[in-house]
């Protein structure tokens, strides 16, 4: 993807000027420093006296704790301390995973250790403390605990039976949270649909899969009463607020640093138990104490995601008008809701995203979540739009082959217009600046349906099942603080950058926005160059250390750009204004006839300018050769948040071709299309490998991953050869194409663009394989779709 | 083999000599490395299967967690920092410019398998470098970026 010519959005000045960033691909070069072994990730960081930790973790799914005696263990070599949940809790106060916005959530409270009751296969119980994490790994095997197992809720469909194992009997039954949606009369809206058709999907539980387990470094300095915390972690504002809530210290002396991150994806903006126990250690101990989860820790207590049973019905009429859509879906999480995002915020998304491009007047949804004794779950890339998008999209293609019309043109005729913007959703949720019509006629264009179809006939006769989806969806991103904040989490909407032009006329700029390797600090670098005048090069940008940077949310649900951007954005046309006062009066001359181009203050209409570095020697150093009154500021500070509506949000219409071999049941992904609708692009090439790193993920969930579980609640397959995860020979190249709809939300326009191809790329693989399939009258209706349930669609086995 | 059982060896990484050096018998290339300051090779799994710690060892492309440090004995290593050369600072510019990475955590096993690709002189499809490239798993970018470095490098220096 080479740089936009076309300007994007005028309200950023035209792109035919000198540092004219917005909108190029100017590759990463702060990052090039991965290419040399120079990254700083957590398992890097060595400090003084610092120790390592080994948690000994629950084997069984329920089981009652009778007694621990770690004798043995304190005696082996290297160890420094043995601790169980006495000793933890002593320092670390238990949380509670709800919220007060979204209706009764029950969840009982949780301690970094197990007290009594271990709940899930993974669940920490005790912990060593020792000088290597080897020595601490050798004294774990010499705790003996007195187990006594009980029975497990292993599964999500039973919680709620009369006869099921009650995890927290305090709470009556396995019941987490409930919300119903209720949008006109969808029965009567059946009554008189020409066609109604049903279908029933289920959804496996799968996970991130971070490259970079998750890994934290506490250290506590007693003297100065201060907290340092390094943490591959998403959102360090975040932690900083509950480690310093649970732990009772001051919030102002603790500090998170999070240098760089070995991919994230929502798995590590979650508080984890042993994590937390760790901090705990540190405080007790007075030293660094440093946990990194190996990757069968990874699987067992790394948050899963998308276990769904979702049952959908939608009825049309026979022009293929949709007059109602019904959704029933259960989801089970672990035995806790996590903290503090909770575990209800999926199930949420499903109900409030199914069916959104669509005008459907009578819309039902009922989301139901459950407990079990499995790992616990919470919010991974795309939350819950896996699930929205595919029953929404399965429906209606079952619609259009009952009433024998064309996949694309039953979407066409029930998209809410690009022009009857702003709108809502199906489930009542606000929605603007679309463009769902606009770009399914990019797909159709850029994907010839004629030539699949086509091919699809061809194939047929030579025994091949070939098939092909398009679909349409909608990304949240950039949440306001209806999202979090207001249902009382510590969880900031608002994001701040501040800028400054330093003695050396080079620019310094920290925004509370974080880096997993999405491209943050490329962005913020382009908009802070491109807004000020300066050259590129010039820019360098602080992230990830709540001691240096403003206040602010971190990354999550794809807000960076339109957030984060917007506060660099305003901070450096503040900067910019302050600079050009200051040269209006050194120069003696109106402001509005001056403007900064690569580094340099000019005379718009010609005349001798001043450089940027001479001006902030003047400032700096020569005060006294400003005029009185002037009091320059070369510092700007600035915050943007959105306000009025839950979230902006991003749209996408997904094209896919694939073909099916009917011996071995392989499918193979031939063609992938992906629009998006992300607004102003900052980066053109970012967006793109956002989009797909993001699909690449969704063919994950949508053919190969699992989170395999026997019936005591044991994982199966918590290793990376027994847990597939996307190679690269399986993946296709995916076609990206973009239509722009500036979001009028922010000077910027930029809305996210990090989620939209995990949420969508399921839903169109899944229609584009029972599109071929139903060429036999098969039908596969449960992910990940594998080659044997293929070949049980077909009858093979 | 208890925990202080150790084992004497001598080898070069990156062209510096290690000689005669107690390692722990039972740790891992991976791990001793690191311990030395050369954490640019990075765990991912300690399973052979993410290829994440790949290194080269005598020449050849090796996980460096599936072999013991006391194995390298007598061995030229050369790690992810001893990339230096004028073929690998091409092979960079074209991860660079392709963004053929995001976080960075796969990085140095990816550089190292598409050091192994150009070395063995083999004109690839996308298809084979693909499958080259199988070993190593890449979560945020969907590995076409990685193809098109790739597939760049093998145009312009074999």
């Amino acid at each position: 993807m080479d740089d936009l010519k076309v300007n994007q959005n005028p309200k950023l000045g035209s792109i035919d000027r000198p540092n004219s960033y917005i909108g190029r691909s100017v590759p990463r070069q702060n990052a090039k420093k991965h290419l040399d072994g120079g990254g700083q990730f957590v398992d890097d960081l060595t400090l003084p006296r610092m120790v390592h930790v080994a948690f000994l973790r629950s084997p069984f799914a329920h089981a009652e704790i009778k007694s621990i005696d770690v004798k043995n263990a304190k005696q082996s070599d290297g160890v420094i301390d043995v601790f169980t949940a006495k000793e933890i809790d002593e320092v670390c106060k238990p949380w509670v995973g709800v919220l007060g916005h979204l209706g009764e959530m029950r969840s009982p409270e949780q301690s970094p250790l197990a007290k009594n009751i271990a709940r899930w296969q993974g669940e920490p119980v005790a912990v060593v403390i020792a000088n290597s994490r080897a020595q601490a790994e050798d004294a774990l095997e010499l705790i003996e605990v007195d187990w006594l197992e009980k029975d497990a809720q292993v599964d999500m469909e039973t919680a709620l039976d009369p006869n099921a194992v009650i995890i927290h009997p305090e709470l009556g039954n396995n019941l987490f949270w409930t919300r119903t949606v209720n949008q006109g009369d969808v029965d009567k809206a059946f009554k008189e649909a020409d066609a109604v058709v049903e279908t029933t999907l289920d959804f496996a539980r799968h996970t991130g899969v971070t490259l970079e387990s998750r890994g934290i470094v506490a250290d506590w300095n007693k003297a100065e009463n201060k907290m340092t915390i390094y943490h591959n972690g998403q959102a360090p504002h975040m932690m900083q607020h509950i480690i310093a809530k649970h732990l009772d210290l001051n919030e102002g002396l603790v500090r998170i640093i999070s240098r760089d991150v070995g991919g994230s994806f929502g798995i590590k903006v979650h508080v984890y138990p042993d994590e937390m126990a760790v901090t705990a250690i540190s405080k007790k101990l007075g030293r660094p104490v440093k946990f990194i989860a190996d990757r069968l820790e990874s699987f067992t207590t790394d948050i899963h995601a998308r276990c769904h049973k979702i049952s959908g019905k939608l009825g049309v009429d026979k022009n293929g008008k949709i007059l109602a859509m019904e959704i029933d879906d259960l989801s089970g999480i672990g035995p806790f809701s996590m903290y503090p995002r909770t575990s209800a915020i999926e199930t949420n998304q499903v109900l409030n995203l199914s069916g959104a491009p669509y005008v459907i007047p009578n819309y039902k949804a009922v989301g139901t979540v459950v407990f079990q004794n499995k790992t616990p779950m919470c919010q991974y890339r795309a939350v819950g739009h896996p699930i929205a998008v595919a029953i929404t999209e399965a429906l209606i293609d079952k619609a259009a082959y009952k009433i024998g019309m064309d996949l694309d043109k039953i979407r066409k005729m029930n998209f809410i217009p690009d022009n009857s913007y702003p709108n809502k959703s199906p489930s009542g949720v606000p929605l603007e600046d679309l463009s769902h019509q606009a770009s399914m006629d990019k797909l159709l264009e850029i994907m010839d349906i004629k030539e699949i179809e086509t091919k699809k006939k061809d194939d047929y006769e030579k025994g091949i099942l070939s098939g092909y989806g398009v679909i349409s969806m909608c990304e949240v991103t950039n949440p306001s603080p209806l999202f979090y904040g207001v249902g009382g989490a510590h969880i900031s909407s608002q994001d701040g950058a501040s800028i400054r032009l330093e003695g050396s006329g080079a620019i310094h700029l920290s925004s509370s926005i974080t880096e997993q390797g999405q491209g943050t600090e490329a962005i913020m670098k382009q908009i802070a160059a491109d807004q000020l005048g300066v050259k590129l090069e010039s820019v360098r940008v602080t992230l990830g250390d709540t001691d240096a940077t403003p206040y602010g949310g971190g990354t999550w649900a794809s807000r960076g750009a339109g957030i984060g951007g917007e506060a660099v954005l305003k901070a450096a046309r503040k900067l910019k204004d302050n600079i050009l006062n200051i040269a209006a009066a050194i120069m003696q001359t109106d402001k509005d006839s001056l403007d900064i181009e690569d580094n340099n203050v000019i005379r718009k209409n010609g005349g001798e300018g001043i450089s940027l570095q001479k001006l902030a020697e003047t400032v700096y150093y020569r005060g006294h050769e400003i005029p009185k009154g002037t009091n320059p500021e070369l510092l700007a500070t600035a915050s943007f948040l959105i306000e009025g509506i839950p979230f902006v949000f991003t749209n996408s219409a997904m094209g896919c071709q694939v073909s099916i071999d009917q011996d071995t049941g392989i499918i193979k992904i031939n063609k992938f299309w992906a629009v998006e609708d992300c607004g102003t692009q900052i980066n053109p090439k970012l967006v793109e490998e956002q989009i797909r790193g993001g699909v690449i993920q969704g063919i994950g969930g949508a053919l190969f991953e699992e989170c395999v579980y026997d019936d005591q609640g044991n994982m199966q397959n918590a290793t990376m050869a027994d847990y597939l995860v996307p190679m690269a020979y399986e993946m296709p190249d995916i076609i990206v194409d973009h239509v722009t709809t500036n979001s009028g939300r922010s000077i910027i326009g930029a809305k996210g663009a990090g989620e939209a191809g995990t949420g969508g790329a399921p839903a169109v693989i899944m229609n584009a394989i029972n599109n071929a399939l139903k060429q036999v009258g098969a039908e596969v209706i449960s992910q990940p779709i594998t080659p044997e349930k293929v070949l049980k669609a077909l009858g093979k086995i | 083999m208890t925990a202080n059982n150790t084992s004497n060896i001598s080898f070069t990484v990156n062209g510096e000599k290690f000689n005669n050096v107690n390692v722990p018998s039972r740790q891992h290339l991976a791990d001793y490395l690191r311990s030395q300051g050369l954490t640019g090779t990075h765990l991912g799994c300690e399973q052979g299967a993410c290829g994440a710690c790949t290194i080269e060892m005598d020449g050849k492309a090796v996980r460096s967690c599936l072999v013991l440090a006391s194995q390298a004995n007598g061995s030229d290593l050369k790690t992810v920092e001893g990339f230096d050369d004028q073929m690998m600072e091409q092979v960079k510019e074209s991860f660079l410019k392709h963004n053929a990475f995001q976080c960075g955590f796969c990085s140095p096993g990816m550089l190292m398998t598409t050091k192994e690709i150009l070395l063995s002189k083999k004109k690839l499809t996308r298809d084979e470098i693909r499958s080259e490239i199988s070993g190593n798993y890449c979560r945020c970018t969907g590995y076409q970026s990685i193809v098109d470095a790739i597939e760049e490098c093998i145009n312009e220096i074999n």
